[in-house]
């Protein structure tokens, strides 16, 4: 096969599931969370329980009037969703769905993913700062204390998993990974997907939104198609999160009988789950509280397991 | 550097299909906004001074702590991959061990000095 035909293929397969699985995921919160609060949630769009809201809304969402402020920095204002989306787009490349099916098995895979899922934070660092609102600027400072409060674990964290399979390839992690692994990283996979949550602004870690408190936080001024795009980066974010922590911690493709890209799949998805779960079931953090949270319990959590790591994996290997 | 032409390429695209859909709203969308629709929203009334109001931040001694174990994260990847080799022996693992209970025992002091607190 041609090699351009071949770099058409998975250009085309990553977008296809950046711009489907927010979807689906979207779609399964209004159904879910509603259930979960004894209501129905959208019947209407598309006539079988709503299947088509998140298309009506993305079509209303197009013909929105776009309004920049007045006080606003326009330029930085502009880019900002794009800087928020974009990063989640770019982490799929090294998410394995399979052995072999994965868009590109780079070597420095989960230090790449690391660092451009954080490049995303800093969307939301400049929306906020350039909409020239106090909503905003509040929603921006709580955000860029909670960035202090999760970066660090979710780091730690995954550099156990690299410790333990010898690797930063993503494929390789999961080519190493044993299911006795589930035990002796399970600190690290709790950590991991905690400090996630934290990073992607999901609640019960909304502070920097807290549409109770501060109207809708750094989004207050978006509208149209650039809340949009960031609404499709905030499910994108979970997409990226639950399928980085299926990769790192819950093996993969690994599981009997069905295909690995059916099992990655499910296992995102089970994920994904959890994520709007814990959205129904706790109530919203204080920005202090996520920082005792976080510098208290979780770093702690993770620097121990990386002791706990070293010593296990010196130990196997002489 | 195999493998970065596909990340570069879907950048581009990425980039692309974000212009493409900014490009179709802006076809189809008004653009009748003028006066009080392009104020600062505060709640219905009008904005008092600028957004860029002046803030406590209350979290620079988090801030300190962060970027020294952040330090310490870049130097644990390049280790985490190598730290078993046989040529090494222990003293790779004995050192980054020291290494970090060092930063414990420097946020266990920090902690006990009561600056992980939101002043």
């Amino acid at each position: 096969m041609p090699e351009i035909v071949q770099l058409a293929i998975k250009v085309v397969g990553v977008l296809a599931a950046f711009l489907l699985l927010p979807l689906l995921i979207g779609q399964t919160e209004h159904k879910v969370m509603a259930h979960m609060q004894g209501r129905l949630g959208p019947m209407y769009a598309g006539a079988f329980h709503g299947w088509a809201q998140l298309v009506a809304d993305a079509v209303k969402f197009v013909q929105k009037e776009e309004i920049v402020p007045a006080a606003a920095d326009r330029a930085v204002f502009r880019l900002a969703p794009v800087v928020a989306l974009l990063p989640y787009l770019l982490v799929l490349v090294v998410v394995p769905l399979g052995p072999g099916t994965v868009a590109e098995k780079l070597d420095t895979g989960l230090f790449y993913a690391l660092a451009v899922t954080g490049v995303g934070v800093l969307g939301m660092l400049m929306g906020a700062w350039a909409s020239g609102s106090k909503y905003s600027l509040i929603g921006g400072l709580r955000g860029a204390g909670q960035l202090l409060a999760y970066e660090l674990p979710l780091v730690l964290a995954s550099a156990s998993v690299a410790m333990a399979a010898g690797t930063l390839s993503l494929t390789g992690i999961v080519t190493a990974w044993r299911p006795w692994w589930l035990v002796w990283q399970l600190p690290a996979a709790v950590v991991f997907f905690v400090a996630g949550l934290a990073e992607i602004r999901r609640p019960p870690f909304d502070m920097p939104l807290a549409e109770s408190e501060l109207v809708f936080g750094y989004l207050t001024e978006y509208t149209g198609l650039r809340f949009a795009l960031f609404l499709l980066a905030e499910y994108a974010g979970i997409v990226v999160i639950s399928a980085l922590t299926v990769v790192l911690f819950l093996g993969g493709w690994r599981g009997p009988l069905l295909p690995g890209p059916a099992w990655t799949l499910i296992k995102i998805f089970g994920l994904a789950l959890v994520v709007i779960w814990v959205r129904v079931a706790f109530p919203r953090l204080r920005e202090d509280q996520l920082q005792r949270l976080a510098w208290l319990g979780l770093v702690p959590v993770a620097l121990g397991q990386l002791l706990l790591t070293g010593v296990v994996r010196w130990w196997i290997a002489s | 550097m195999r493998g970065w032409g596909t990340v570069g390429t879907l950048l581009l695209v990425g980039i692309g299909f974000v212009l493409v859909a900014l490009w179709v709203n802006r076809l189809v969308r008004p653009d009748r906004a003028r006066g009080a629709a392009l104020t600062s929203y505060e709640c219905g009334v009008d904005p008092v001074g600028t957004g860029w109001v002046q803030a406590h931040i209350r979290y620079y001694a988090y801030a300190f702590m962060y970027v020294i174990f952040a330090v310490e994260a870049i130097f644990l990847f390049p280790w985490a991959t190598v730290f078993v080799r046989p040529e090494l022996g222990a003293a790779a693992l004995v050192e980054m061990g020291i290494f970090v209970v060092l930063l414990a025992l420097g946020l266990l002091y920090a902690w006990r000095k009561r600056v992980l607190t939101w002043v």
